[in-house]
């Protein structure tokens, strides 16, 4: 890494420390003069907004961390001191409880652009799934987190989404068991938890470290999915990237900002304020805004699947639910290895383009039906997306690899850049080069 | 793969239990004072807010998350909490002697809860459980609004069965039945201001009291948002030129 042929530098100190070990050297190649497509837009700042977001979390978590209690009889009260008593511990609190929802914001926007752009597909695979690594573990450091304050909708929360591994046939009652350390939702599982929120973050950390090395070795996609011919296509990431990727981070920033001063609770439920209470089911027990998407493919599935015209259950409603939902991430997981078709871009698949944006609309919707009891209309919503859902990744995709057009792409960046046709043209292809 | 594409056209029906879903109606939004980006409390209201709350609520309802020194807040003076204060004992102990004594209570204790616990509360209230109201306001939707919806909102029986016994209609509580009698009425409690002694004053009152006992940092937490804000909003300012120069120069 970064040793070979190193250049010398100027400052005695720097040049000390690089002879011996070249973290400068390292730095500057990977951050410096690393070469970056020219035409990005600004979908393309949500890694580094990223970046900052886990940053975040871990620098306001370890400080909540110094105040906080995980027992059962001192969670609430001691989240409750750090708003009341700790300084400016209720920014603190604010800012991580409403960086979580930033978090997920953020990486939602960066996985729409890897989908859109087509950045999964090959040379990228493995980049892509460290990505989607990185998602699965923030789903799991985020749905422990809020168990930790210990409300209502904390403790109900986890009973709910911990039962559900009982659904796994043979093993299941045993991992519940096990998640739990007991019979139930209790001290012990508060303390596990605890313990795993503070570890998993350090977790994605070091994925997150895989996932942008897999990046400097293939090198970044662009907006017209081509890779870059040669120097002109391309620009030292500092200070073309840097000064964009910062410029960027602000503005997400501001708005991350005005929801944790301004509106601190509007992300959060009301009943996570009413300390957890075993006696005491509230009326709806929903998730995190951010999961609600994949709670409703979960209890789309109403029915059980058995052998048609028999009483034989294969799969019980409960476990054909369970399967769907981390089926539907699992899809993600392997989207390189779906999608076939020779083009990257969207810009130059109007075919993938409108399904993808169905796609959107379908999860967009799915979140709204997961916010609702699952019955009547919203019942059918969620399943009639969730079939699309599974639709878009094992048919149309599929269908796609074969007959849609591979239209004729631009010679290279460069071009691509100067034409103005291609400009004009193009959807999300902004690709702005004075 | 194409399996769970199959069982969701070959599954077998079956029928989700459905949910009572409460169908009470949004509260009408309120005015509040402590609304908007740069929303203050007024601390005349706070004061007599907990004037009613000392006066009717305390009788049922803690608020242990609320010690007497953050009434400092609400505009008293060191003395007046003090004297505030020491209108209640409090157990403490043991002493020297292994004793539990009473003494007055002082500005570092929290407000003592009229209940030894919540068995004794249930006792003494139908069954129901008087909630403590440090937090209620961020503890239900709506928060202040319907806090307020819920004071006012009283109003005669309407559905088809008989209200049980101790239960009473109210427009805004979920389902409609609450067991809480209609805690106040129009001059039951003397202001010592100009302030009209109504129903609907001592709700607004009680309930500023209790969004301040809920958030008693939301002035400050404004006030630094509202730097914080502009902060980014011209560090961002300054790196777009930043980045616009760079770019410019670019070919
Ligand atoms: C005589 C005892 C008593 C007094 C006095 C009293 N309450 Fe209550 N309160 C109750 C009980 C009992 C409940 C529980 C009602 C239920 O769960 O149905 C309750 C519930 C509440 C609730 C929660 C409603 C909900 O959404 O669950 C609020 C808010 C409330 N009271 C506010 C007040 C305020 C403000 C005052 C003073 C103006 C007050 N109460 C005075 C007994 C009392
Ligand atoms: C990937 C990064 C992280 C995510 C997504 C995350 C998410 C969350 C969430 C959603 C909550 C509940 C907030 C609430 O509603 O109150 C929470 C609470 C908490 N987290 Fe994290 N967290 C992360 C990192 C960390 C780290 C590194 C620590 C350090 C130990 C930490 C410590 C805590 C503590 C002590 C609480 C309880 C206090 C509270 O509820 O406010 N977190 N976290």
């Amino acid at each position: 890494m970064g040793s070979g042929n190193r250049k010398k530098f100027d400052n005695p100190i720097v040049e000390w420390v690089d002879s011996r070990l070249p973290v400068f050297t390292l730095m500057n190649k990977e951050y410096g003069v690393f070469p970056t497509p020219k035409n990005f837009n600004y979908l393309w700042n949500f890694g580094a907004i990223a970046m900052v977001m886990l940053i975040t979390m871990i620098i306001t978590g370890i400080t909540l961390a110094m105040h906080y209690v995980p027992h059962v009889d001192h969670a609430f009260d001691s989240v409750e001191r750090i708003m009341r008593d700790v300084n400016y511990g209720w920014m603190i609190r604010y800012l991580h409880a409403n960086g979580a929802s930033f978090f997920f914001i953020a990486v939602y926007i960066h996985i729409f652009r890897g989908m859109y752009y087509g950045s999964y597909k090959q040379p990228r695979e493995l980049l892509w799934m460290l990505g989607v690594v990185i998602f699965l573990l923030l789903m799991a450091t985020a749905f422990i987190g809020y168990v930790l304050p210990w409300g209502q909708m904390s403790f109900w929360g986890a009973t709910v989404i911990t039962n559900l591994f009982s659904a796994i046939p043979f093993v299941g009652d045993s991992i519940v068991t096990l998640l739990w350390g007991g019979f139930s939702v209790d001290n012990p599982t508060l303390n596990r938890f605890f313990a795993l929120h503070y570890l998993l973050p350090f977790v994605i950390f070091a994925v997150v470290f895989l996932h942008v090395w897999a990046l400097h070795v293939a090198g970044s996609n662009n907006p017209l999915g081509i890779e870059p011919k040669g120097e002109q296509d391309t620009l030292p990431f500092n200070p073309y990237y840097t000064m964009k990727d910062t410029f960027g981070v602000l503005v997400f920033l501001i708005v991350y900002v005005a929801f944790a001063f301004f509106m601190p609770n509007d992300l959060g439920h009301p009943d996570n304020y009413i300390p957890a209470d075993p006696l005491v089911t509230p009326a709806h027990i929903v998730p995190e805004w951010y999961f609600l998407p994949f709670y409703a493919i979960l209890r789309a599935v109403t029915f059980d699947i058995g052998i048609p015209f028999t009483d034989i259950t294969i799969i019980t409603a409960k476990l054909g639910g369970v399967l769907a939902m981390f089926g539907s991430i699992a899809l993600l997981f392997v989207l390189p290895f779906l999608d076939k078709h020779p083009v990257r871009s969207a810009v130059f698949r109007p075919w993938f383009r409108i399904a993808l944006f169905a796609l959107v609309i379908a999860t967009f919707l799915l979140g709204m039906a997961g916010g609702k009891p699952a019955e009547g209309i919203w019942l059918y919503v969620s399943q009639f997306c969730s079939v699309y859902y599974f639709g878009f990744f094992l048919a149309i995709i599929p269908f796609l690899n074969k007959y849609e057009p591979v239209e004729k792409l631009p010679p290279s960046i460069n071009d691509a850049v100067l034409d103005k046709n291609i400009k004009a043209n193009a959807y999300f292809y902004a690709g702005k080069v004075k | 793969m194409k399996k769970i594409l199959l069982f969701t056209l070959l599954g077998l029906v079956a029928v989700t239990p459905a949910y009572a879903a409460g169908d009470a109606p949004v509260p009408p939004h309120q005015d509040w004072s402590f609304n908007g980006y740069n929303g203050t409390f007024d601390k005349g209201s706070l004061q007599r807010g907990y004037q009613v709350y000392k006066q009717v609520c305390s009788a049922c309802h803690g608020m242990k998350r609320i010690s007497f020194r953050n009434l400092a807040a609400l505009g008293y003076s060191e003395e007046e909490v003090k004297a505030l204060a020491a209108e209640y004992t409090v157990m403490d102990g043991p002493n020297d002697e292994g004793e539990m004594f009473e003494r007055p209570a002082r500005p570092s204790d929290a407000f003592p809860s009229p209940y030894p616990n919540d068995e004794t509360a249930r006792y003494a209230n139908n069954g129901a459980l008087p909630p403590d109201l440090s937090l209620i306001v961020k503890a239900r939707p709506h928060g202040a609004d319907y806090i307020y919806g819920l004071l006012t909102g009283y109003e005669e029986h309407h559905g088809e069965e008989e209200l049980p016994a101790g239960q009473y209609w109210n427009k805004y509580m979920a389902g409609h039945k609450i067991a809480m009698a209609p805690p106040l009425s129009d001059d039951m409690v003397p202001y010592e201001d100009e302030t009209v002694t109504t129903t609907e004053q001592y709700s607004k009152d009680v309930t500023s009291f209790l969004a301040w006992a809920a958030e008693p940092e939301l002035e400050e937490r404004k006030r630094i948002g509202v730097k914080v804000i502009l902060f980014l909003i011209a560090f961002a300012g300054v790196m777009l030129a930043v980045k616009r120069k760079i770019w410019a120069s670019m070919h």
